[in-house]
């Protein structure tokens, strides 16, 4: 009895992978309002191993966007697709389309000007990753790269870029100090100022607090919310208490497919897929 | 009692250890202070430094030799720089290994440090062939530049490498974003935080060259020289005349290892303090040489934690 028991939770375990996926199917909503990105039809190959199936999404212009799933489930090589890093090692390969509105270019299309996609859409990593050099010039690097040679514009694009992210009144009397002075939340506020110096239309978050204590977390979080009224913010997050604290809009992503989309109210009170209801409860993850 | 059987090892290794160490350590020691003892008499004598070698042990100097050794190594840095540093980067940030020229790629990279195990004498027989003979840069400066840089790059290269590796992939993600090209990358990150691995990689480098002997000997060094290179500055401006560098580089030369040997093989007992005596400022360099390098380690350590 005892053992028969236990190998059929065994069985429910198990039976918890790809099939029951496909079986249980997807709910995608289209979100309302202007779209900013709109993801069809997109596969993704590492080499041979496919990392993103048939992902369809729709990103809505100025809400925040938010990510969830397993660890392996594929959302940080979703957001990674979004500004083509994948391109920086060999052997990435894409199928189906990144539309990117207004203009309608296509993202996942071998033939766009990469360096200026990565211009518009910017991104903030896991691990705050400054540069060892000043902090103006962590801040300002983005404007050079770009060809911006005014030292008087940089200048204002450096302060109000610091002033945006919140860490101006911290760093203003220390600007030659080296990035690496700086505390952990501090170093990571410094690399949201050295993407949006730049003004881009979307920002990509990568779990950005998942390095930081909870105090620079809130801060962080705060931060994002905020910069909502300039950009479109799309953000992979582990932690599920954030994407409801933060976004308007929340994706739920299971062994490279997009399993529920629609608004994050409803996702994490309501959700249509068992899967997403087993994930947010806790069941797994 | 097991205990006590168990922990033996733990007494015993350490002290065989220690004398190993105290042995490698104490051979080293030995050198420098027999040749100092050996050679104290011309070490403290400055006309030493500043005269030719002579027929006569007492007139006999290194200055041909010193001067040889400098500007062989300044061309040998130099060449070897502009040429390792390249291919290092390359092969760290641009080689894809796919195609045909990732076969190539591969080749070079599996032998690179089969490149560093090849009998300097080897490389001194190459040099001949081809700077000597193919492209008559005759028995000269420029020649010995070249020989010892062809030594010296597979270590250049490989310590390049090694430096560009340890700057995390986060950095260059970093840069990456914000819309940087390759090239902004490697001139604006890549080539300053590496820096100062590339820098210790040289002078580990040179101060093997440094030493060198068979190579120099192959291509044509002199073992008796007595003049040296024209002085390429001039008295009215630019104060430096290009021709005059030019006959600088093709000059017949000698170097400090090659001075030593010469005074080694005489039968009278008097170059031998000639020839500890060089042997001891020739060290003495190569000490300086590494001491440099341990010391921009650290400067650069400290400044770059990952």
């Amino acid at each position: 009895m005892v053992i028969g028991s236990m190998i059929e939770s065994l069985k429910n375990l198990f039976s918890f992978s790809a099939e029951r996926v496909s079986e249980m199917g997807k709910t995608i909503q289209k979100p309302e309002g202007e779209i900013k990105l709109e993801v069809k039809d997109l596969n993704f190959y590492y080499g041979d191993f496919r990392a993103l199936k048939n992902i369809n999404l729709k990103i809505p212009t100025k809400k925040i966007t938010a990510l969830i799933g397993p660890s392996g489930c594929g959302k940080t090589t979703l957001l990674r697709c979004f500004n083509r890093m994948h391109d920086l090692y060999p052997g990435s390969r894409y199928e189906g389309s990144i539309i990117f509105h207004p203009e309608g270019i296509n993202i996942a299309s071998p033939k766009i000007d990469v360096l200026d996609l990565r211009r518009r859409i910017g991104m903030v990593f896991q691990r705050p990753n400054p540069f060892p050099k000043s902090i103006f010039e962590n801040v300002a690097y983005g404007l050079r790269v770009n060809g911006v040679k005014d030292k008087k514009l940089i200048q204002e694009k450096v302060e109000w870029a610091l002033r945006a992210s919140a860490l101006w009144d911290e760093v203003k009397d220390r600007l030659n100090a080296n990035a690496y002075s700086l505390s952990g939340g501090q170093q990571q506020r410094l690399c949201i100022a050295r993407a949006i110096a730049i003004e881009p239309e979307i920002l990509l978050f990568d779990e950005p607090t998942s390095a930081l204590d909870p105090i620079s977390t809130s801060k962080i979080e705060e931060l994002i919310m905020e910069l909502k009224d300039k950009l479109t913010i799309i953000i992979v997050t582990h932690n599920m208490q954030q994407a409801a604290r933060v976004s308007d809009w929340t994706g739920f992503m299971y062994l490279g497919e997009l399993i529920e989309f629609a608004n994050t109210q409803k996702i994490f009170t309501v959700p249509s897929q068992k899967l997403t209801e087993d994930y947010i409860t806790g069941r797994f993850g | 009692m097991s205990r006590k059987i168990n922990s033996r090892p733990d007494i015993v290794f350490p002290i065989v250890g220690f004398l190993a160490f105290l042995m490698v350590i104490s051979f080293l020691f030995t050198l420098i202070i027999n040749l100092f003892i050996d050679g104290i008499e011309k070490i403290k004598d400055t006309s030493f430094y500043t005269s030719f070698p002579s027929r006569f042990p007492d007139q006999a100097g290194i200055l041909s030799g010193w001067v040889g050794t400098l500007l062989v190594m300044a061309g040998a840095i130099f060449w070897s720089l502009l040429i390792g540093i390249p291919a290092g980067i390359y092969l760290e940030e641009y080689a894809t290994k796919r195609g045909f020229i990732g076969k190539i790629e591969t080749i070079i990279e599996l032998n690179i440090n089969n490149l560093a195990a090849v009998p300097a004498i080897i490389y001194g027989l190459l040099a001949l062939g081809i700077f000597v003979y193919r492209f008559k840069f005759g028995e000269s400066i420029l020649t010995a530049g070249l020989t010892l840089s062809i030594l010296m790059l597979p270590v250049i290269v490989v310590n390049t490498r090694e430096a560009i590796r340890r700057i995390p992939r986060d950095i260059r993600e970093g840069a990456y974003a914000v819309g940087a090209t390759k090239w902004d990358t490697v001139r604006d990150h890549i080539l300053p935080y590496s820096f100062g691995g590339i820098l210790t990689g040289l002078i580990i480098a040179a101060s093997r060259a440094i030493g060198e002997t068979a190579p120099l000997i192959t291509i044509g060094a002199l073992t008796f020289i007595a003049f040296l290179p024209p002085s390429p500055f001039t008295s009215d401006f630019p104060f430096i005349s290009l021709d005059k560098v030019w006959e600088v580089f093709m000059s017949p030369f000698t170097v400090l290892p090659i001075q030593i040997f010469n005074w080694v093989s005489r039968p009278q007992a008097a170059f031998q303090v000639n020839a500890a005596a060089a042997g001891f400022i020739l060290l003495i360099l190569t000490v300086l040489m590494n001491a440099i390098a341990y010391y921009l380690r650290q400067k650069v350590r400290r400044k770059y934690i990952w």
